[in-house]
C-alpha cells in the first residue's frame, strides 16, 4: 500500500468548516483499503470520518434517517428497518459477508466502486481507473458487466444491493457541501458512464454524505428483493430486482422496480412505472413492464444471458411481491 | 515520521501505540503483538481467515486500518481461552471435529461467537449465510456448521 497522510476529522472540523477537499474519506474502509492494496486507489491523504456524529438511526417527520456511519449490519437489523422497510433489510443481508456488513457503512456502500475485473487489474486498460486508456471489458470477459446505459468508454456495473433497494424506495441522500446541507434524490446520486466513467456519482470533491433519508412509505406489504448470483451467498448480483407494489383490490396504486447488476447505477425508470398505475396486477402485465424497463438492452458477448435473465427476474420479483414470503 | 497515536485493548489489555496509518489490524496483531492465531489468507476480505472481534462484532482484520480503531476492544482467538482452559466455543469445535488443517479455525470460531452475539439466526439458511464469509479449503463445512449451530444454541 502506498504511504499516505492521515487525519482524523472531529465534530470541531464540521463546526469550523475545515472538511478537506483534497483528501479521500475513510469510513469502514472495506472497499477503499482493498483498492489501495491493489494499487487501484493511491490517495496522498486520507481523512478518517469515523468519529463524526453520523452514527445513529433516527425517526424523522418524513420517515427514517440512516446515519452515513451506521454499519450495514446495524441498519439491516434495526427494528424499524426490519418492520417498516423489509426490502432494505433483505437487500442488505443478501450482500457481502457478515464480517463486511459489520464494518462497511451506509455512506461507504453508496460510494463503493465497481467490481469490473479490469478495473482491479492495473496491468489492463480501464477508462474508469485511467481515463483514456481504453476499456478491456467491451471485448473481454464481460459476464458480470452492464447491459443498459453503457457507453463505448465503460460497461461497468454498480455493485451494491443496498443501493438497488434505496433506489426503489426513492430515498434521499443528505450531503454536506462547503458547510451547507444538500438533499439529493437517490436517482441523481449515481450517473451513467458516458465519456467520463471515472466519475461514479455526481458529488463534488469534499462533499460528505451525512444521512440517507427513507420516505414514510416502506412498501412492507408487497415487496421483493430477488438476487440472482453464481452461488447462494457472498457473491455479487448477476442481476437483482427490488420490487415494491401498493395494491387496491388487485389494481396497482404504486409500483417501483429497480434493477441491480445491469448498469452503472441502479436502473429505474419512473416514466415506465407510471404507465402501470391503475392497471390490474398480473404476470402478463409484469412481462410487459419488463420489456419496457429493459428496452435497448445490449449484451457484449459473455453477458448476453443477462437480457432474458433480467426480464424473467423482474416478472418473478413482482409476482413474489404480490404474496411476499 | 508519519505515525499516529492509537489507544485500544487487545484481549482485555490496554494498548497505546504510535503506528504508521497504513498498518492493518491483521499485520499489527501478527507482526507487532505476535498474536499469530489470526491468519493471513487472501489479505483482501474474501476468505475470512483473519476474522477477529472488534467490540464483539466479527470483522476482516486485513481490511481495517489500525489507526481507525481508536477506543475499540479487539479480541483474537488467543483472548477467548488458553490450551488449558478453552472457551466453550473452542471446546465445541473440538467435540464436533469442525476442522481439518485448522488454518481457518480461529476465524470460524470468531464468526460463530459474533453470530451468537447478534442473535439474528432464524433458519439454517441464515446460519449458512452468516458463516459464508469464512472459507475452509479442506471443505470441513458440515462439521463447522454443526459446531456453529451448537455455539449459537448452547453457549
Amino acid at each position: 500500500m502506498k504511504p499516505f497522510e492521515y487525519t482524523r476529522l472531529s465534530k470541531d472540523d464540521l463546526a469550523t468548516g475545515t472538511i478537506p477537499i483534497d483528501s479521500t474519506f475513510l469510513a469502514g474502509g472495506t472497499n477503499l483499503v482493498d483498492l489501495m492494496k491493489y494499487g487501484v486507489e493511491e490517495p496522498n491523504s486520507i481523512a478518517d470520518v469515523g468519529e463524526l456524529p453520523y452514527n445513529q438511526i433516527e425517526e424523522s417527520a418524513s420517515g427514517l434517517m440512516l446515519g452515513a456511519l451506521v454499519t450495514n449490519a446495524d441498519t439491516a437489523y434495526h427494528p424499524t428497518v426490519k418492520n417498516k422497510y423489509p426490502l432494505l433489510n433483505k437487500a442488505i443481508l443478501s450482500a457481502a459477508s457478515a464480517q463486511l456488513r459489520n464494518r462497511a457503512t451506509n455512506g461507504g456502500n453508496l460510494l463503493q466502486r465497481t467490481r469490473c475485473y479490469y478495473f482491479y487489474d492495473t496491468a489492463m486498460p480501464c477508462n474508469k481507473r485511467e481515463p483514456g486508456s481504453g476499456c478491456a471489458a467491451v471485448n473481454g470477459f464481460n459476464r458480470i458487466h452492464a447491459i443498459l446505459g453503457t457507453s463505448a468508454s465503460c460497461i461497468a456495473t454498480h455493485p451494491s444491493d443496498m443501493c438497488v433497494a434505496l433506489a426503489a424506495l426513492e430515498a434521499k441522500v443528505h450531503v454536506l457541501r462547503k458547510g451547507d446541507s444538500l438533499v439529493i434524490p437517490f436517482d441523481q446520486l449515481h450517473r451513467l458512464p458516458g465519456n467520463q466513467p471515472e466519475k461514479d456519482h455526481n458529488l463534488l470533491p469534499g462533499d460528505l454524505i451525512t444521512h440517507i433519508e427513507l420516505p414514510e412509505e416502506g412498501f412492507s406489504g408487497n415487496f421483493e428483493y430477488l438476487k440472482i448470483r453464481d452461488r447462494e451467498s457472498y457473491a455479487f448480483a448477476l442481476v437483482s430486482v427490488a420490487a415494491c407494489l401498493k395494491l387496491s383490490e388487485g389494481r396497482i396504486e404504486d409500483i417501483r422496480v429497480a434493477l441491480g447488476g445491469v448498469a452503472h447505477k441502479p436502473w429505474k425508470l419512473k416514466e415506465v412505472e407510471q404507465e402501470y398505475i391503475g392497471k390490474a396486477a398480473s404476470p402478463e402485465l409484469f412481462q410487459s413492464l419488463a420489456e419496457k424497463l429493459t428496452r435497448g438492452a445490449q449484451g457484449f458477448g459473455t453477458n448476453d444471458f443477462k437480457i432474458p435473465l433480467v426480464k424473467r427476474a423482474i416478472v418473478r420479483a413482482l409476482t413474489n411481491a404480490l404474496n411476499p414470503a | 515520521m508519519n505515525t499516529h497515536q492509537v489507544h485500544f485493548t487487545v484481549n482485555g489489555e490496554p494498548v497505546q501505540v504510535s503506528i504508521e496509518p497504513w498498518t492493518t489490524l491483521l499485520d499489527y496483531l501478527r507482526y507487532h503483538q505476535k498474536l499469530t492465531g489470526t491468519k493471513k489468507g487472501c489479505d483482501h476480505g474474501q476468505c475470512g481467515a483473519c476474522t477477529v472481534l472488534v467490540d464483539g462484532n466479527s470483522v476482516n482484520s486485513c481490511l481495517c486500518l489500525l489507526v481507525s480503531l481508536d477506543g475499540k476492544e479487539i479480541t483474537t482467538i488467543e483472548g477467548l481461552g488458553t490450551p488449558d482452559n478453552l472457551s466453550s466455543a473452542q471446546q465445541i469445535f473440538i467435540e464436533e471435529d469442525a476442522y481439518q488443517c485448522g488454518y481457518c479455525t480461529p476465524g470460524q470460531i470468531c464468526s460463530s461467537i459474533a453470530m451468537r452475539k447478534r442473535g439474528e439466526i432464524h433458519s439454517e439458511a441464515d446460519l449458512k449465510d452468516w458463516m459464508s464469509g469464512n472459507l475452509c479449503r479442506c471443505a470441513a463445512y458440515k462439521n463447522i456448521t454443526k459446531a456453529a449451530r451448537r455455539i449459537y444454541e448452547e453457549s
